[in-house]
């Protein structure tokens, strides 16, 4: 529970984050010269996406389906092709 | 002629792939339709990115931004980079666990179970596997007209040779093609079919990892060899921002907020579409997933910026084309600016994402053979060998059953992009299914067909809604037009799309779907103590959860 609450709030603050209407109807400033800020704002959200994912691997990771217990078909034999 | 020839090596090197995973496989029905859940991580990543890539991604984006703007991003690949990686990490892994522990391979086959009920499966596996059929169909579509595009004649000026053809009874100029669409199609429909017919999931998975490697190195080579030959990108970004035309390119003035908002909620679908869920269960360990999750936005945005971009630039490069014209942008672009060999890579690199066709008829074929097939007849009266062979069968049938449609009905492919667009807020509306199955105990098998029911509903509405309000729709630019003003703005119609209230349909049915799983679920009676035992094990926090050591 103490990091449902975080991871949770994490997950609402970056898809609100997705919703940048500050840079809806502006280009500039170009990033390197050529790429409108609003394409390279969501270039790095792209990034911070993968972030978010290494967050959730790292603290939220359902380690207990590591050790499921395989399913045997064990009245079933190899067929031929 | 060269670019044909490297896409002819290409289909040939894919074939190969396929009877490699042929003798490397095993004469199991879990071999054959999810390679014996032995996929490594590296494999897993690319070949579950593949399998979720489109023609879309590639030929539709540039077409889309070369008329909306950068905004396009955004809109589908941003948003999918967040929400798709999320809903592997929580479905994908839970999937992969019940796979394993009790043998599932497909979605029906887990609600049925779960909820105790053959009724509300079959119902399941009608809906998708009737959302799933356009895709095929478009697939073979693209497949045609991709090799009739790259294997246009063209006399010494590069200019098309034409050639006089009867179409309705009309005789007509149309440029000529070594390759015709039907002949396209044919081909496209054999070598797809033999693949996943000997390779089964494992040549699908080894196709598609290739595949997206092969996009990801050829794309981006493209991408920088536009920018060379272009001299950067600096002054046609200027040209764009300095011509009243071009400038909204630049920023999302023509996309509205609500409809940007509304697209977040698309990539919902990926996880509920047969052919990803079935991919989940193809991992050999669930720590496939970290790696997965992980790099998945990243190769979102490897494959849709420079896709994305290049819209911008065809903008420049080729003004004044219309929405149906500037589907093939990228293609144009890579003629001007690129030799015939990378065009030709390029071209094959096209093809793979059209070609996506292959995991999504192996998907029916498993729905068929588990959901419909063994389920019905009884698993227990087939062999090992009988199962793999009806589902080599459905393979068979469905490629022949798509390439005679797509024949058929060539003029009418705007029908199943159609049935495409609303399949993809349909699939979308089932997340919330999928999460109550997993995660909610107390959830029912009438939540779940009352859910079922409002998305079969909402997808027929909003598509009775498109085709009667064609006639009202604006043009790009102009307001938003009341389908019936006595409604006020509850149905609105734009250029391409039905709104309610300015949000796209897919945001209601979703939140429907959602609240109906849930008011319907606790009106009923919840699944027997076993079975939730049997999915929720006491001392767990999850349905899959049974520690064995």
């Amino acid at each position: 529970m103490k990091k449902t609450i975080p991871l949770t709030l994490l997950v609402f603050v970056v898809y609100a984050l997705h919703q940048d209407f500050w840079n809806w109807k502006q280009a500039e400033p170009l990033l390197s010269g050529f790429m409108p800020i609003g394409l390279a704002y969501h270039a790095g959200y792209s990034g911070v996406a993968a972030l978010v994912m290494v967050v959730f691997v790292k603290f939220a990771w359902p380690a207990h389906l590591e050790n499921v217990e395989p399913y045997r078909a064990d009245n079933k034999t190899e067929a031929k092709r | 002629m060269i670019p044909a020839l490297v896409v002819f090596a290409y289909l040939a090197v894919i074939l190969y792939i396929g009877i490699f995973a042929f003798r490397k496989g095993k004469a199991t029905s879990e071999d054959y339709f999810v390679a014996s859940r032995s996929l490594g991580p590296y494999v897993f990543l690319l070949s579950l990115f593949g399998t979720n890539m489109t023609a879309f991604a590639i030929l539709g984006s540039s077409g889309l931004a070369y008329q909306r703007g950068i905004g396009v991003y955004g809109l589908m690949a941003s948003a999918s980079g967040l929400v798709i990686p999320l809903s592997i990490f929580f479905i994908g892994t839970r999937l992969w666990a019940l796979g394993k522990r009790f043998g599932h391979m497909t979605q029906v086959q887990f609600f049925r179970d779960r909820w105790e009920c053959s009724f509300i499966g079959t119902v399941l596996f009608a809906l998708t596997a009737v959302m799933l059929v356009p895709y095929i169909i478009i697939g073979m579509m693209g497949g045609g007209h991709t090799l009739e595009t790259l294997t246009t004649v063209n006399d010494a000026a590069s200019n098309s040779v034409m050639i006089e053809v009867l179409r309705n009874g009309q005789t007509i100029l149309e440029p000529k093609h070594w390759i015709s669409y039907e002949l396209g199609s044919a081909i496209v429909a054999v070598v797809v079919m033999s693949y996943v017919f000997f390779g089964g999931m494992r040549g699908t998975a080894w196709v598609n990892a290739f595949q997206t490697v092969m996009f990801l190195t050829f794309g981006t080579l493209a991408f920088v060899l536009i920018a060379k030959n272009l001299g950067g990108f600096d002054h046609i970004v200027e040209r764009l921002a300095a011509n009243p035309k071009t400038e909204g390119l630049l920023t999302r003035a023509r996309i509205s907020q609500q409809e940007f908002f509304s697209y977040t909620f698309i990539p919902l679908s990926a996880i509920m579409f047969p052919h990803i869920a079935i991919m989940c269960m193809t991992a050999e360990k669930v720590t496939a997933f970290k790696k997965t999750v992980i790099f998945y936005p990243l190769c979102i945005a490897a494959i849709w910026l420079p896709s994305v971009f290049l819209g911008l630039v065809a903008a420049d490069q080729f003004p004044g084309l219309k929405p149906g014209e500037s589907d093939d942008v990228i293609l144009r672009l890579l003629t001007a600016n690129t030799g015939v060999v990378v065009a030709g890579f390029l071209g094959a690199a096209i093809m793979a994402c059209v070609m996506a066709t292959d995991s999504q008829i192996l998907a029916l074929g498993t729905m068929f053979t588990k959901d419909i097939v063994s389920y019905y007849a009884g698993a227990e009266r087939f062999s090992e060998a009988t199962v793999v062979w009806t589902g080599r069968a459905f393979v068979v049938t469905i490629t022949v059953v798509a390439y005679f449609i797509a024949l058929a009905l060539e003029d009418k492919a705007g029908i199943f992009e159609l049935a495409i667009r609303f399949a993809f807020s349909g699939f979308a509306a089932l997340a919330p299914v999928m999460l109550a199955a997993l995660f909610w105990k107390r959830s029912t098998k009438w939540g779940a067909l009352a859910a079922a029911l409002w998305v079969a509903g909402t997808m027929a509405g909003s598509w009775y809604l498109y085709e009667m309000s064609a006639g009202l729709a604006p043009k790009p630019g102009q307001s938003f037009v009341q389908i019936f003003p006595v409604l006020g703005d509850l149905f609105l119609r734009s250029p391409g799309n039905v709104l309610v209230y300015g949000f796209l349909p897919v945001m209601p049915m979703v939140l429907g779907s959602a609240f109906f799983m849930g008011i319907v679920s606790l009106l009923t009676k919840a699944p027997s103590r076993a079975t939730l035992e049997k999915y929720f094990p006491a001392n767990a926090d999850s349905p899959t959860a049974r520690q064995t050591k």
